[in-house]
């Protein structure tokens, strides 16, 4: 058998302020499945989200990735473990606006360790697999916002992570683009990347395999628990 | 448990190059051209002070102690100075050849006041309006011992001497409107014909506002007493201070105590030492323009870390430590700050240059100024950007997302 990629074992996490972000939250994503957690403004998946990428610490209950404990990391296996296993994707793309889409792939190798040589090869094999092979030199603003969208993805596929966290994805972009970008993540997913999507629309979650609902930090339905 | 059995290992921290780090600063650096030109000025002007400053002095001071050479500190000038009444002591006629004969002279000559004489471009200008203009006998020997040069025309020999010739200190002949010889002038009651003008003489500046008349004929026509009132005398370098020790006793045995020995040299000396004092006070100001400089470099990275929270969230998603982070930030804030410093260093010798090519001065590179300019440069900006870089450290990669 092999381990979960992520296991969130009865996690909490709460602000300053008494703001109980996350209660008791269970949810276990295997190898090679694709994931929508889908929940209003305000229902806890961002924080999920950051707390499936080890960027921020539960205040209760167990983390863990790939079987081991996240709370046992330091800032440095932490920061490595962002390097080489987990790939993020944001609404708003957080592109590098002076640097080419090749360059911008290629942070995502920066902090690998790769050779400068290395990370240019990779980021272009990247950039192929996202279909934007003819845009290696353009800078973010000579590309769409679907071309953006792929652009964040082949850098948060460069180092080929066990898992692709994707926080609203179509959430800036128009209804076609999005649904290009959609199709990008399952063919990803139907080449082996576990990926989880997190989204408030629901029609985006309803092409997703699996959807984990949220509502005021609560799993409320997990289509993965109700199968027989 | 049976999970925790197939885990993978999870990977090892990598080390990334520094040369890595070094270009992501360098892009962070060149990404924003306006903003880092505008930062950097402030250390460019701070360090092109400081170095303008600098080469400046350092050309000053070529130019002084090169002066000081050729003109040599050898030179020592007795005069008669004053007896305790207050009234001008005299000294003995043969005062020169008794100097001459001091142990370790090389040469000695004099020049001796003639008294209430005036010297005039005409003889119908009012007679007491002497235009502070000195007359002297002078010894023919002077100019070799002061090292006086004639700009125009000949000094005094021993034929000219004995006739109503004379010889014009610059500043004398400006104000008496001579320039060329054969002018005649009314000196003492009589016309005397210019035979020539000194050049500004150094060591010896009372020369230049004087009229020099031959010895033989300012004792025979103007009444001169025959008293030099002034010998100048050159020695051996090595041997100064003892001639100067020895001087007064020889010029008047019986009260040494008024007889008045100088070092001309010592006022350009003096000059070299004041101009040294003076770079210390500018070179003061351009540190304080450095270190507003830094001010403003540090300002500008605080301003970028709170703008590019985004960015520093990214970063740490991507896998940045914290240490790569603060690297990062620092790596950007030294080299807006070692731009500035080239550029200053550039500005400063440029300025520095000028300003020698046109005092007529040697061009001097301060090699030192140039290396304290880019190492200052380097130092004020890894102080300046130590604060802004911790904090983009410190900051949680959640609250870092959460601006973008």
């Amino acid at each position: 058998m092999t381990a979960p990629v992520i296991e969130l074992d009865r996690v909490s996490r709460t602000y300053p302020g008494r703001v109980h972000a996350l209660r008791r939250v269970s949810l276990r994503v295997d190898p090679g499945e694709l994931v929508a957690v889908v929940g209003p403004s305000g229902s806890g998946k961002s924080t999920m989200l950051q707390l499936m990428g080890t960027l921020d610490h539960p205040t209760e209950g167990v983390v863990r990735l790939l079987g081991h404990d996240v709370a046992q990391l330091d800032d440095r296996r932490l920061a490595a473990v962002r390097a080489r296993r987990i790939g993020f994707v944001f609404q708003q793309f957080l592109l590098t606006a002076h640097l080419t889409a090749t360059q911008n792939v290629a942070t995502g190798l920066l902090y690998h360790g790769a050779s400068g040589s290395e990370q240019l090869r990779r980021a272009i094999e990247a950039l192929e697999r996202v279909g934007l092979g003819h845009r290696l030199g353009h800078r973010p603003a000579q590309l769409s916002g679907g071309e953006k969208q792929r652009v964040a993805i082949a850098r948060a596929l460069v180092a080929r992570p066990a898992v692709v966290l994707a926080d609203e994805p179509t959430g800036a972009l128009d209804s076609a683009s999005g649904a290009g970008v959609l199709d990008l993540l399952r063919e990803l997913n139907d080449e082996g990347t576990t990926i989880v999507v997190i989204t408030h629309d629901l029609g985006v979650a309803g092409r997703f395999p699996r959807r984990v609902e949220l509502l005021d930090g609560e799993v409320r339905h997990d289509t993965a628990l109700v199968r027989p | 448990m049976s999970a925790r059995a197939t885990t993978e290992p999870l990977p090892r921290p990598a080390r990334v190059r520094f040369t890595q780090l070094v270009g992501v600063g360098l892009l962070g650096v060149a990404g924003r051209p306006g903003r880092a030109a505008l930062s950097a000025l402030g250390i460019a002007i701070g360090v092109a002070a400081v170095v303008a400053i600098l080469g400046i002095g350092a050309a000053g001071q070529a130019e002084l102690s090169a002066r000081l050479d050729a003109l040599g500190t050898n030179l020592l000038r007795v005069s008669a100075g004053q007896t305790f009444s207050g009234e001008t002591s005299r000294l003995p006629r043969e005062v020169v050849d008794m100097v001459a004969r001091v142990p370790g002279v090389h040469r000695a000559g004099g020049t001796g006041s003639v008294r209430d004489t005036t010297v005039h471009r005409t003889d119908l200008t009012d007679p007491r309006a002497t235009g502070s203009i000195e007359v002297l006998a002078a010894r023919t020997n002077l100019p070799d011992v002061v090292g006086a040069g004639v700009r125009t025309g000949a000094w005094l020999n021993d034929a000219t001497g004995q006739y109503p010739s004379v010889v014009l200190g610059s500043a004398a002949a400006e104000h008496l409107a001579v320039d060329v010889p054969g002018t005649q002038v009314w000196l003492g009651g009589r016309w005397f014909t210019v035979i020539g003008v000194l050049h500004p003489v150094e060591l010896a500046p009372e020369l230049d506002r004087s009229a020099l008349i031959g010895w033989v004929v300012a004792e025979s026509l103007l009444g001169f007493d025959g008293h030099p009132t002034t010998v100048y005398e050159r020695s051996a370098d090595d041997v100064v201070e003892q001639v100067a020790a020895l001087l007064p006793g020889t010029v008047n045995p019986e009260r040494p105590n008024e007889v008045k020995v100088s070092r001309p040299s010592d006022a350009l000396a003096a000059k070299l030492a004041a101009q040294s004092t003076f770079a210390t006070a500018y070179l003061g100001l351009g540190v304080v323009a450095l270190v507003v400089g830094g001010i403003g470099v540090a300002n500008t990275m605080v301003v970028s870390v709170v703008e590019r929270r985004a960015e520093i969230g990214l970063r740490r998603a991507l896998g940045a430590g914290k240490r790569q982070i603060r690297t990062q930030f620092l790596t950007e804030a030294v080299l807006l700050s070692g731009l500035g410093g080239v550029v200053g260093v550039l500005l400063g010798l440029g300025t520095a240059a000028a300003w020698a090519v046109n005092s007529g001065w040697p061009v001097t590179v301060p090699t030192t100024a140039v290396a304290a300019g880019v190492g200052a440069s380097v130092l004020i900006g890894s102080v300046a950007g130590w604060f802004p870089a911790a904090r983009a450290a410190r900051l949680s990669p959640t609250e870092a997302l959460a601006a973008a």
